[in-house]
């Protein structure tokens, strides 16, 4: 029977069924899940958790030397980390074939940006890979493995949120088994001295063009020839929303979406009376073809802006009069109230934004879970840019800006890892005044909860060394009595620690000690509720963004809402009744002793 | 029994609630049943009290696994005002089961937004079908807050093609062991509610 796989679960399964034996990533939305299936339902394949994708994609280069089938994922970001090894690694070329995944994110679901990776693969002059559904996320690992194998060139698997994030039926097939290749000294081919890179250069472009002969024969592109005199050339999730819109079109659906096969698409735009370009983002199939001399039509009519949806491709069809009518409508102007994503209740990083909310002082952020506490109410935070900026914007900042005694820079334990040591040895060794706070919560909590450098279990579930952050931090030469730790939940405690910490001369380091409330357990303490005798209303505890703290229905004589606390989503974690000035907020248990 | 020969259901609600085990029983159903099947949802934000959706399509052959906005013929909410946000996804003549559970946001307590008195009522305004339940109240007195899944899912069941004897199977097949027996019985308390329901 055919299997329900998500476009990541089927990358899994591929890599599995085309002989990889490694697999390396660091964890990002959308592309977390691939490891994760491979890590538990395919472990004869060795896969780890990288730091960083830059780790990742080094350790891929290392495997496919050693004539090993490799792939490596990465959100689209993820590899403007790892772009160091990716752009050289086009010149070395492989031994054991190598799938790089680039998991793109439209829209921006979870993500600073919605850059099209496709250029990625252009720049480097490698193939790319387009999927359309989980059948083709399956196969197309194994058919970029052979390309890359036969072309010497690492292969990029282009994903999309919804390819990654939608699950279609898959037909599975047997594990084959790759050639066998072991690792041989071939300096000139992957020592990237210039005189040996001069040559890979030269390599490089004779290979595209054995590429472009490549796309014109392969069965990757596929014609479809319904009758139509409209022609449609899309590729991956556009290729769905096109054929539910326009079923019985022409179609040259591209699997290969670089390099293109420019004659094909030459004879199919010359064989229809309109041919339009469906694709997501930018222009790329667009621009190409027509910089090609041919005339395609494109942009005009699907935006450049976020996800295509099958409405918006049926109406763009519509427009470009095409199609015979727009199905769908345009989403109507949300009326009710937003329900933005939210720090959960109980979450250790409540406290640490509630004391920098109180201390006003300038704050540069960074990438996970604490990036929310930019909304309202909560409404901290002054820049977050990439994985690891906040530590360098805090250091550029803090150079310049002296209105301020300081600045603190906010980092996750994770994302300190993938890439604030550096940052933190720029204080160090350039005599900053940051303080540099590492909210350490003992796992990676944005992307689901996986294991990094400092949780003492690898992907796989071995146990390992841990890192020590106040060791480490003490490495990289902060002063010993200029590193603290506090406990977040300790409201007071946080804001005397983060005056003490901007207080220092030169770069100090306040580590919050407290676990993600979620994962890898749920933490949950005696909850807490409200005397509503007591509750004035003074809104105070509304104001630290908790989920579980509600308006009750009780008013107050002035006619504002008293509060009240779910208790099935209560943690105890004390800090709405730290803020509580009647002391109205108490544990479930315990009956108020306060006299009425 | 409803014998058509394809279906859109979108399920919503909060994140951290749970909802994706409902889509995968749904999509299971509908596999097993011989139909191309799709599903698509964002992860991500997931359990961080955002709006979490996830869409269900099946029938002899799906293209795109989002659904477009106004053809869900389904719509399965968590909780009362997500139910009331997604309804302009739901065909004419649709239905709607929603759980009557309540979950204000940090951001509805200011005043600037308020969270509606009573989403249900909207709901009946424009949708004549609709089963709404507490889902949680009861699911909690079954033993288990995350049989508020089961308990929609049957809650519209007579509006799918599938027989009970397809649901118990793919039951058994995406819950574990021990709990199959409570979900079967949540599905039966939600087939009865939404029975009551049309009754009234």
């Amino acid at each position: 029977m055919k299997r329900l796989l998500s476009g990541n679960e089927a990358v899994a399964r591929g890599a599995y069924e085309a002989g990889i034996k490694l697999a390396a990533a660091y964890p990002g939305t959308p592309s977390t899940e691939i490891l994760e299936t491979l890590a538990e339902e395919y472990r004869s394949v060795y896969s780890e958790w990288s730091p960083n994708e830059k780790v990742a994609f080094e350790v891929g280069i290392g495997s496919s030397l050693g004539g090993a089938r490799t792939l490596v994922a990465m959100k689209h970001v993820g590899l403007n980390v790892a772009a160091d090894p990716f752009m050289t690694f086009a010149y070395t070329g492989v031994r054991g074939g190598f799938v790089l995944v680039s998991a793109d994110d439209p829209e921006m679901h979870s993500s600073q940006n919605e850059q099209d990776n496709r250029y990625y693969a252009r720049f480097a002059q490698i193939p790319f890979l387009d999927p359309s559904d989980s059948q083709e996320a399956k196969d197309f690992v194994r058919r970029g493995c052979e390309i890359s194998e036969l072309f010497d060139t690492p292969v990029m698997l282009h994903m999309t949120t919804r390819i990654s994030h939608s699950k279609s039926l898959v037909e599975e097939n047997d594990p084959v088994t790759p050639p066998e290749l072991p690792f041989a000294h071939e300096m000139e081919k992957f020592v990237m001295i210039p005189a040996n890179a001069r040559k890979r250069h030269v390599v490089v472009t004779e290979r595209m063009e054995k590429l472009r002969k490549f796309a014109e024969e392969t069965d990757l592109n596929v014609l479809e020839e319904n009758g139509s005199d409209v022609g449609i050339i899309t590729g991956g999730i556009s290729y769905q929303y096109a054929k539910e819109s326009m079923p019985n079109a022409d179609y040259l659906k591209l699997g290969l979406g670089f390099p293109l096969p420019l004659e094909k698409i030459r004879r199919f735009v010359e064989s229809h009376k309109t041919t339009i370009v469906v694709e997501e983002l930018e222009p790329f199939y667009e621009e190409a073809i027509n910089a090609a001399g041919l005339k395609v039509e494109g942009k005009e009519y699907f935006s450049r802006l976020g996800e295509l949806s099958p409405y918006l491709v049926s109406k763009g069809l519509y427009e470009a009069g095409l199609a015979e009518q727009a199905k769908g409508a345009d989403f109507e102007a949300e009326s009710l109230f937003p329900r933005p994503p939210i720090l959960c209740p109980g979450c250790p990083h409540r406290g640490a934004f509630m004391a920098l909310k109180k201390l006003k002082v300038p704050v540069t952020g960074d990438i996970g879970c604490y990036t929310l506490a930019v909304l309202p109410p909560l409404h901290v935070m002054d820049s977050c840019i990439c994985m690891g900026a906040s530590i360098g914007n805090a250091i550029g900042l803090e150079k310049v800006d002296k209105s301020h005694k300081g600045v603190v820079a906010v980092i996750g334990d994770s994302t300190f890892l993938h890439s604030g040591i550096t940052g933190l040895l720029d204080a160090v060794y350039n005599k900053s005044n940051v303080t540099v706070m590492i909210l350490d919560n003992r796992v990676t909590a944005m992307t689901g909860g996986q294991q990094h450098p400092a949780t003492g279990f690898t992907l796989m579930g071995e146990p390992t060394r841990q890192v020590d952050f106040v060791e480490l931090c003490k490495a990289l030469g902060v002063e010993e009595d200029h590193i603290r730790q506090v406990d977040p939940y300790d409201y007071q405690g946080t804001i005397d620690a983060v005056k003490e910490q901007m207080e220092k001369a030169g770069p100090s380091v306040l580590i919050t000690t407290r676990a993600c409330v979620l994962m890898p357990k749920r933490i949950i303490d005696r909850a807490y509720k409200v005397d509503l005798d007591l509750c004035n209303g003074c809104s105070a505890c509304f104001r630290i963004g908790c989920p579980a703290i509600l308006p009750s229905k009780e008013m107050t004589r002035r006619n504002r809402p008293k509060a009240v606390i779910d208790p099935t989503l209560c943690t105890g974690c004390t800090l709405c009744a730290q803020v509580c000035q009647p002391e109205a907020i108490i544990p479930v248990e315990e009956p108020s002793t306060v006299a009425k | 029994m409803n014998n058509k020969t394809s279906s859109n259901i979108l399920i919503v609600g909060v994140g951290g609630q749970g909802v994706l085990l409902a889509s995968e029983i749904l999509s299971d159903v509908a596999m097993r049943a011989g139909f191309d099947v799709k599903k698509s949802e964002v992860h991500g934000m997931s359990q961080r009290g955002g709006v979490v959706s996830s869409h269900v399509k099946y029938g002899p052959k799906v293209f795109s696994p989002i659904i477009p906005y106004g053809q869900a013929d389904i719509l399965i909410s968590f909780e009362q005002a997500e139910a009331l946000r997604a309804l302009d996804w739901v065909k004419k003549g649709g239905l709607v089961a929603t759980s009557r559970t309540r979950l204000v946001p940090p951001i509805a307590t200011g005043g600037q937004f308020t969270y509606p008195d009573d989403p249900v009522t909207e709901i009946r305004k424009k949708i004549k079908n609709v089963v709404a339940l507490d889902a949680d109240k009861i699911a909690l007195e079954l033993g288990n807050i995350r049989l508020v899944n089961t308990l929609l899912l049957g809650a519209i069941s007579s509006g799918l093609q599938f027989d009970n004897a397809a649901w118990e199977q793919s039951l058994k097949a995406r819950v574990k062991a021990k709990f199959v027996d409570l979900n079967l019985k949540a599905f039966a308390r939600g087939q009865n509610a939404a029975a009551e329901a049309v009754a009234s």
